[in-house]
């Protein structure tokens, strides 16, 4: 006993760098994981609210791109709406079944209080929480594209996974053919992510656009993601090519946050098939 | 510095310093210094080291909840927190009389110089390596430690040089 208590004297301070290095390698390693991450997170009431205060002030830098945004978006939306308006006046129908109305997506806005972008793996902060409706696994888009999906959410803010993250994976497609593959990152520039297991008898080109393929339950189809830029012409395995955003990661304002209403019938569906 | 700064002053300036200010200078793209490792040359040598390990620790886990990066500051900074004594035993010949009278200000620029760039490298290393997580692009982690060591020791250099009074 006392060779116990003569030991734990002596090595004290070792012991105790141990625990908290042990601690420490947990959080980091708990962190990579999708959503594990309970504790250390800036989606809470502390780090949330203090990025928040920051933000206010900083936007005010940004007010000029972001209308820039805004009216581009409002511009591509009025022309959409002209090209429906000439669809609804050729159906030959004058009888509106409101009973077959079905909403797939709500869209919910937020504001990017904290954004990463030089890391491996880069994490954003939104003003938006449990509180406003957002839960995990929520797409995050803007007007230009897509950002990421909700990861962890406190009452008030949540954290995004960002696309530039080595661990995100997203299905996308050709936006004129129907091939897909998933879209990932490798850490290296923030205005270029991976397009990979694309079949080979896809025909793609430079300067091909990529959207969102509609395969998960996170992403809606048609998303805008980017053009490609480089393909690998090598006889690798999994068919690699370079995309580069449409959107710039560096420059982020409002966001919109897409819930899919049909996830849990889809889900347990898929479960379903599981067993 | 010549009044010594006390501990949560120093605590709370430079967490801040470094989660609005340093995380957002992204110099040439991707160099950020990391200059909250300061706390660690500057906290008063004393013979306990439990408290000094834990107030650092606490320190790396603060900004880690900032930068959405797990425990990786943290254990960077708990690294060198614990190999300070040695390195200072090495570079100063300190004993433990000694400690009470320690003032990093007034030891020799060399000496002051070998000890911060030891511990920087260190603790970038560390960081760098755990914010890579795989062996792929050594290289990278290697370059990211240099550049981000240089700025961050440049930043600690130019402070000193301001804040210290001439006599």
């Amino acid at each position: 006993m006392q060779q116990i208590i003569y030991f734990f004297q002596k090595f004290k301070n070792f012991l105790f760098f141990l625990l908290l290095a042990f601690i420490s390698l947990a959080l980091t390693f708990n962190n990579l994981n999708f959503h594990k991450s309970k504790f250390v997170n800036s989606a809470n009431f502390i780090s949330g609210g203090l990025y928040s205060q920051v933000s206010n002030i900083s936007e005010y830098w940004n007010l000029k791109s972001e209308n820039k945004r805004l009216a581009e978006e409002n511009k591509r939306l009025k022309n959409r709406l002209e090209k429906n308006n000439i669809m609804v006046f050729n159906v030959d129908s004058t009888i509106i079944d409101s009973t077959k109305y079905h909403q797939k997506y709500t869209f919910t806005t937020a504001k990017i209080i904290n954004n990463n972008y030089t890391k491996d793996f880069n994490f954003l902060t939104i003003n938006k929480g449990l509180n406003q409706g957002i839960g995990q696994e929520m797409a995050v888009i803007n007007s230009k594209g897509i950002i990421g999906i909700t990861d962890n959410t406190s009452n008030g803010y949540a954290r995004v996974q960002s696309i530039l993250n080595k661990n995100s994976k997203i299905n996308a497609r050709l936006k004129h053919s129907n091939y897909f593959g998933s879209l990932g990152w490798n850490g290296i520039d923030y205005n270029t992510v991976q397009l990979s297991d694309i079949p080979r008898q896809a025909p793609l080109q430079i300067g091909d656009t990529i959207e969102t393929g509609g395969k998960s339950t996170i992403f809606p189809e048609g998303i805008l993601i980017g053009v490609i830029t480089k393909i690998n012409k090598g006889n690798t395995a999994d068919n690699t090519v370079d995309v580069t955003l449409f959107n710039d990661m560096s420059n982020l304002g409002y966001v919109y946050v897409i819930k899919n209403l049909d996830k849990k019938e889809i889900k347990s569906l898929e479960v379903l098939q599981d067993e | 510095m010549n009044k010594t700064i006390n501990t949560p002053t120093l605590f709370f300036s430079l967490l801040f310093l470094q989660i609005f200010v340093l995380n957002n200078i992204h110099f040439l793209g991707f160099i950020n210094p990391y200059l909250y490792i300061v706390f660690v040359f500057l906290y008063p040598l004393k013979e306990n080291r439990i408290p000094f390990l834990f107030y650092s620790f606490l320190l790396g886990l603060s900004i880690d909840f900032f930068s959405d990066s797990g425990g990786i500051h943290a254990l960077s900074i708990l690294c060198i927190a614990y190999l300070r004594l040695f390195f200072i035993r090495l570079y100063f010949r300190k004993v433990v009389a000694d400690y009470a009278f320690f003032k990093l200000k007034s030891e020799s620029f060399g000496k002051i110089f070998n000890y911060t760039v030891t511990l920087t490298l260190i603790h970038h290393f560390i960081y760098f390596s755990f914010a890579n997580f795989s062996f792929n692009n050594y290289a990278n982690v290697l370059l990211n430690t240099l550049y981000s060591s240089i700025f961050t020791l440049v930043l600690y250099f130019l402070g000193t040089y301001i804040f210290t009074k001439k006599e």
